[in-house]
């Protein structure tokens, strides 16, 4: 099962790769990873996806709070919140394609960020379902190249209204 | 006052408490050997870097502080890498000091350079690279902070030669200000009172400690505990001497080589208490088959040891004092049972107790090497500081001496590492001068650390060491010969050194025992001097270690004698 966890750690040298260590040695597969300074420039957040039964990423998060530079794991997977991934990918594009790209990439909202003889270049902000909607679109047209941000997560906020 | 990196080192350690420090010089922490000449803390040089840092976890393991051990960069720093990974699978709280090539030339593949903060990070409760030394004091600071608290560990320490060289204003912070390290010591009461409930409504309990009694120097709770409920114990490897090894309730260690009645009792219990262990393979055996019918309680500090292996009931996060004592305050409110619920139990645990003791034949010809182990108990009357190397003598030690005090038996359980025993009874003697400490060794293992003999004698330590010498690679051996048709692949120690010889070209006395006519002269004769010694039993060659429970079989399947 697909699990997004969120993980603040301690903005220095070296976590990356703390944390990368624990999912290698014990054989877990990273699935993506972003990471980034938040408001505080001594804390970064980290969005991890990962694959695998509920005890496994148990251990994992358990394993995450144990390490000393990590302040906060959160496991998203059954919770409300949001996710999103930034793909830039770059569709051939000729004289037969050019309008059935451009009508696609305004279907899903996405835009055109660079224009060659041969080629558009599209960005697209979304969840997993649509970016992979678009690409199942553009991938009979012909994909050049594809890079992918990566998932971040944010929780819904309450929607209650007492506090 | 401006200081030094190396002043700072020294005068931090002092702010420590620390007086003693097993190292090895080199190029990169000279500075720091130029300051430790003139300073009070004692330094133990040893003859290689993996024996200072298993000195340093003797002496941690032995006296309850935090060991410290200093190396130079490079080879000096790969060399500790056993020692942390040692200390690491047994939670024992040392802080290594490696030496770094200077900050500019980090990367630069420099003479002596080697990324031990990368090698060690996943072997290291936590390590640090010091980039600049004003962070020097509050890393010194964290760094004995997180090695002693909570899950105890190794912690690394890795200076640059320049960092060691600049200066700066010296203040020794008093506190540690660590948001993402808190360590869960109390118990939830909640789970306690569920805990509790759970044991009087059980017939068949059985306490199952670990190391985890010893680290939180919760023997005493664990013995009160035990005998206010009447309940049956057993240790791991780790947890002897936690609990009284002459006890009645005590049923010895459960495992692979663990006592009919502990596997038995395991086995059958209905009810499970895990105290401070963590259910290793060698524990559990079969995991499926390990204790089928009981509802486990599990009591840890480190919540990942929970449901690691074994689907744990009533888990409780802490520290086994704190958790034992809230549980004593919870048990006053409560009212004593009228008869003893447990009796009809202890009646079946005494029948397998009986059915098959630890035992081997005594013969006039060959000594066993249990003899030996037996007849260390009796003529240091369990006194003795017992540090074993790895292998069957690991093993006979931990069956054939009994361990009535904590800190009382260091050895490498996790990781199992030969050659540990040796220099961590150097640490333990230093920790303890005036105390017996043996190491009862292998001839295989005593000759991975063999040239700490040259420390015993330079320090006048009187580590006493009784190797059970069979000229074979036992343990695998005996697997060989169990599982391998008797095919001795590589086993066979076909050229040994004479042992007697060997200890007085060290200047170290040399006494060997051939027969089990001579076992309590040598012993005897070792004992009563003030120097280290070194004692040769020859045993019989193909004795066994039973029971033996096959790896992968269930504890019910044990091999006996």
């Amino acid at each position: 099962m697909r699990h997004v966890i969120s993980v603040l750690v301690e903005n220095e040298f070296g976590v990356l790769s703390r944390i990368s260590g624990l999912f290698s040695g014990r054989g877990f597969n990273i699935e993506s990873l972003c990471v980034a300074e938040t408001l505080d420039p001594d804390v970064s957040k980290m969005t991890i996806v990962t694959r695998g039964s509920d005890e496994i990423v148990e251990q994992i998060t358990k394993q995450l709070r144990k390490l000393i530079t990590v302040i906060k794991v959160t496991d998203f997977t059954g919770t409300d919140y949001i996710d999103r991934e930034l793909i830039l990918v770059k569709v051939k594009a000729n004289d037969d394609t050019r309008s059935e790209v451009l009508s696609i990439t305004d279907i899903f909202r996405a835009k055109v960020v660079d224009v060659s003889p041969t080629a558009y270049t599209i960005e697209l902000t979304g969840d997993q379902n649509k970016i992979s909607a678009i690409l199942e679109l553009f991938k009979p047209i012909g994909v050049v190249e594809i890079v992918s941000s990566g998932t971040i997560a944010i929780a819904r906020s309450d929607k209650s209204a007492k506090k | 006052m401006k200081l030094t990196g190396a002043e700072i080192f020294v005068e931090s350690l002092k702010k420590e408490g620390v007086d003693t420090v097993f190292g090895f010089p080199g190029g990169a922490v000279i500075h720091i050997y130029d300051k430790l000449f003139d300073s009070d803390i004692n330094h133990y040089l040893a003859r290689h870097e993996q024996a200072a840092v298993h000195a340093a976890d003797g002496y941690a393991r032995s006296s309850g502080k935090v060991g410290v051990a200093l190396v130079t960069s490079g080879p000096g720093a790969t060399n500790t890498v056993t020692g942390i990974a040692t200390a690491y699978m047994d939670s024992i709280p040392i802080v290594v000091f490696t030496g770094q090539v200077p900050t500019a030339l980090i990367g630069n593949d420099a003479f002596q350079e080697a990324d031990i903060v990368g090698i060690t990070r996943p072997c290291t409760k936590h390590n640090y690279l010091v980039k600049d030394v004003k962070d020097l004091p509050k890393i010194i600071k964290e760094a004995f902070h997180v090695a002693a608290s909570g899950r105890p560990g190794p912690v690394l320490i890795d200076i640059p030669k320049d960092v060691l060289m600049a200066s700066t204003e010296f203040n020794y912070p008093e506190t540690y200000t660590m948001r993402s390290y808190k360590p869960t010591l109390e118990g939830h009461k909640g789970q306690i009172q569920k805990a509790l409930k759970a044991i009087h409504k059980a017939k068949k309990p059985v306490i199952y400690a670990g190391g985890g009694v010893i680290l939180s120097g919760a023997s005493k709770e664990l013995t009160k505990f035990a005998k206010k409920l009447n309940i049956p114990v057993t240790t791991t490897l780790m947890g002897l001497g936690g609990f009284p090894g002459t006890d009645p309730l005590f049923m010895g260690m459960l495992g692979m080589h663990g006592t009919y009645a502990a596997n038995m009792a395991t086995s059958h219990c209905d009810i499970l208490i895990a105290i401070g262990s963590r259910f290793d393979d060698r524990v559990t055996g079969k995991i499926s088959e390990f204790a089928p019918d009981a509802t486990i309680i599990h009591i840890d500090i480190d919540p990942t040891s929970i449901s690691k292996n074994v689907k744990v009931d009533i888990p409780i996060v802490g520290d086994v004092k704190h958790v034992l004592n809230k549980a004593f305050d919870i048990m006053k409110t409560e009212k004593p049972p009228k008869t003893d619920p447990y009796k009809e139990w202890r009646e079946d645990v005494d029948k397998w107790e009986n059915a098959h003791k630890l035992g081997y034949k005594h013969t006039k010809t060959k000594t066993k090497p249990q003899y030996v182990v037996e007849r260390l108990f009796e003529l240091t009357k369990g006194d003795a500081i017992i540090t074993t190397e790895v292998g069957q003598n690991q093993m006979w030690a931990a069956q054939f001496y009994k361990y009535n005090h904590p800190r009382s038996f260091l050895t490498s359980g996790g990781l199992g590492t030969m050659g540990y025993g040796f220099p961590a009874a150097i640490g333990a003697q230093v920790a303890f001068p005036d105390k017996t400490v043996i190491d009862i060794a292998g001839d295989g293992s005593i000759q991975m650390n063999i040239q700490e003999l040259a420390t015993v004698k330079q320090y006048r330590l009187p580590v006493k060491i009784a190797i059970l010498n069979n000229g074979f690679l036992g343990m695998v051996r005996q697997w060989q010969q169990l599982f391998f048709n008797k095919r001795y692949s590589s086993t066979c120690l076909e050229v040994q050194p004479d042992f007697v010889k060997l200890a007085e070209a060290y200047g170290v006395v040399g006494l060997r025992s051939e027969s089990p006519a001579d076992v309590d002269d040598v012993i005897k004769e070792a004992l009563a001097t003030k120097h280290p010694v070194v004692m040769d039993f020859v045993v019989d060659r193909e004795e066994n270690i039973y029971p033996m429970v096959p790896s992968g079989a269930s504890l019910k399947e044990m091999l006996l004698v």
